[in-house]
């Protein structure tokens, strides 16, 4: 049995003879050291609440969700959202916040996020190419130092919110972001999911990562869960949830079923043209559904702040 | 005495290829794989999403086991006639809702045996379904298949 690349055993157990990444493991190229990690918690002190979006299967809505979730808690002027894009070979955050073509710049605190709003905060991979046409080819340890340099250079300041938005799979961003925010603290996770059991056989196994690693689960959004045709009104299962769709998954799982958002073209159309789908479709059911799933979370955070200052 | 290589008898191989994910590489994969059959070629399909193997569940064989033989893995055969030859890690996994959480060396390393140490046979296509990203297993799987008849990569996108 591995004891897992992240464990103290990493590369020392007896079930590590032989496996062809046991140098490595030995080498502790895991977590971050003592050192790092006090740098890591100095930058994060002043994060209230963070949040990671995760799936395991791709083109779910990860980045779209993280977008919106990060403009609708925007929406309070009183509160400083921050949204961190640590997908390092497929960034769409820049796209979908309308912000290509910005560049980071350096300041003698840090890096300063990209702003959408006075209170809206952006970093992105993205920022840092010089064409969003350019491919990131990167193996995982180079990936790990851009995501720890976005944790540890980036002068995010006071933030209410930290949203992440995560790549497809269960690998080395995953990994070190956990790692890497071990420095502080996560609310937990939102895991996005489309009806089918193609996309919730990967689903699974990323609520079985969450556990693994101990990530609290917020709950699971269905996205892309229905059509219902403007011209006509019907309603038509594009996706069809031939094994009982994300509410059949949760009840087995355990996990709470934050809401299902149907599908509207008007989602992507805002996405390419970098706009708030809850800005510019107000009236959508996808809108409603949107926002009641943003409120679930929020009640959640406010829930673990308010238990946390209990304790102390 | 030269080992024979176990893509010796490829003929031509296939990448499937995005970026983005779920825009459909493992449905293509496997429809490709599924006409290719029906137009009577030796086919096989090699599934590298190590976080996410779908191409099992697609083809209906995902409770199946595998076994190796002298010249290493024995893929599972798979469609109609049991003719198209699967190799992929969803076969490895001791429960399917295992999550494979894996940093890059190690996942490079397997798929570096996948690619050597499967018993293909001849084939006239074999298929290389990939995850999304270009990251340690497209790398991979490129160096890993430099040396054979590296056909090219069909790219799947949706239109937005």
């Amino acid at each position: 049995e591995c004891p897992g690349t992240g464990s103290a055993q990493a590369g020392r157990a007896a079930a590590c003879q032989g496996c062809p990444n046991q140098g490595l493991c030995a080498a502790g190229a895991a977590g971050p050291d003592p050192a790092e990690a006090a740098e890591l918690r100095a930058r994060l002190r002043a994060v209230r609440h963070t949040v990671l979006v995760l799936s395991g299967k791709g083109g779910v809505g990860k980045s779209t969700f993280s977008a919106l979730l990060a403009h609708g808690l925007a929406a309070d002027e009183t509160k400083q959202v921050a949204l961190l894009d640590i997908d390092i070979c497929g960034p769409s955050i820049p796209k979908i916040m309308g912000l290509e073509g910005e560049q980071v710049h350096q300041s003698g605190s840090g890096w300063s996020p990209v702003y959408v709003e006075e209170n809206l905060g952006v970093m992105s991979v993205g920022f840092l190419l010089s064409s969003p046409d350019d491919a990131v080819i990167w193996r995982g340890p180079k990936k790990n130092g851009l995501i720890k340099q976005f944790l540890r250079d980036v002068d995010w300041g006071e933030v209410d919110y930290l949203i992440v938005d995560t790549p497809p799979g269960t690998s080395d961003e995953h990994l070190s972001i956990v790692q890497y925010l071990s420095a502080t603290h996560i609310d937990g996770a939102v895991i996005v999911t489309t009806p089918q059991e193609v996309s919730l056989q990967d689903v699974r196994k990323e609520i079985n990562f969450c556990r693994k690693v101990k990530l609290p689960i917020i709950g699971v959004v269905e996205n892309m869960s229905g059509f219902v045709c403007p011209k006509c009104k019907n309603e038509s299962q594009i996706f069809p949830p031939t094994t009982g769709g994300a509410e059949k998954m949760c009840q087995n799982l355990n996990v709470s079923l934050l809401g299902k958002v149907p599908l509207d073209p008007q989602i992507g159309k805002s996405c390419d043209r970098g706009q708030s789908f809850l800005a510019e479709a107000p009236e959508s059911p996808a809108t409603l559904s949107y926002r009641n799933i943003i409120q679930r979370i929020q009640e959640y955070c406010e829930q673990q702040h308010f238990k946390e200052e209990k304790i102390m | 005495l030269a080992e024979r290589s176990n893509l010796a008898g490829v003929r031509h191989i296939l990448l499937v290829l995005s970026g983005k994910g779920g825009v459909g590489k493992s449905t293509i994969s496997t429809e490709l794989a599924l006409a290719l059959r029906s137009a009577g070629k030796r086919v096989g399909i090699l599934d590298v999403d190590l976080c996410g193997p779908s191409i099992p569940r697609m083809l209906r064989v995902q409770d199946s086991a595998v076994h190796q033989c002298d010249s290493g893995w024995v893929p599972v055969f798979v469609g109609q006639d049991k003719a198209i030859a699967l190799m992929s890690i969803g076969f490895l996994l001791e429960r399917p809702d295992d999550a494979v959480v894996w940093r890059g060396p190690k996942k490079n390393a397997l798929i570096k045996q996948f690619v050597t140490d499967v018993a293909w046979g001849d084939l006239d296509f074999l298929i290389v379904d990939t995850p999304p990203g270009t990251s340690d297993e497209h790398i991979s799987t490129v160096e890993a298949l430099r040396p054979y008849q590296l056909l090219g990569a069909i790219l799947v996108t949706t239109p937005q």
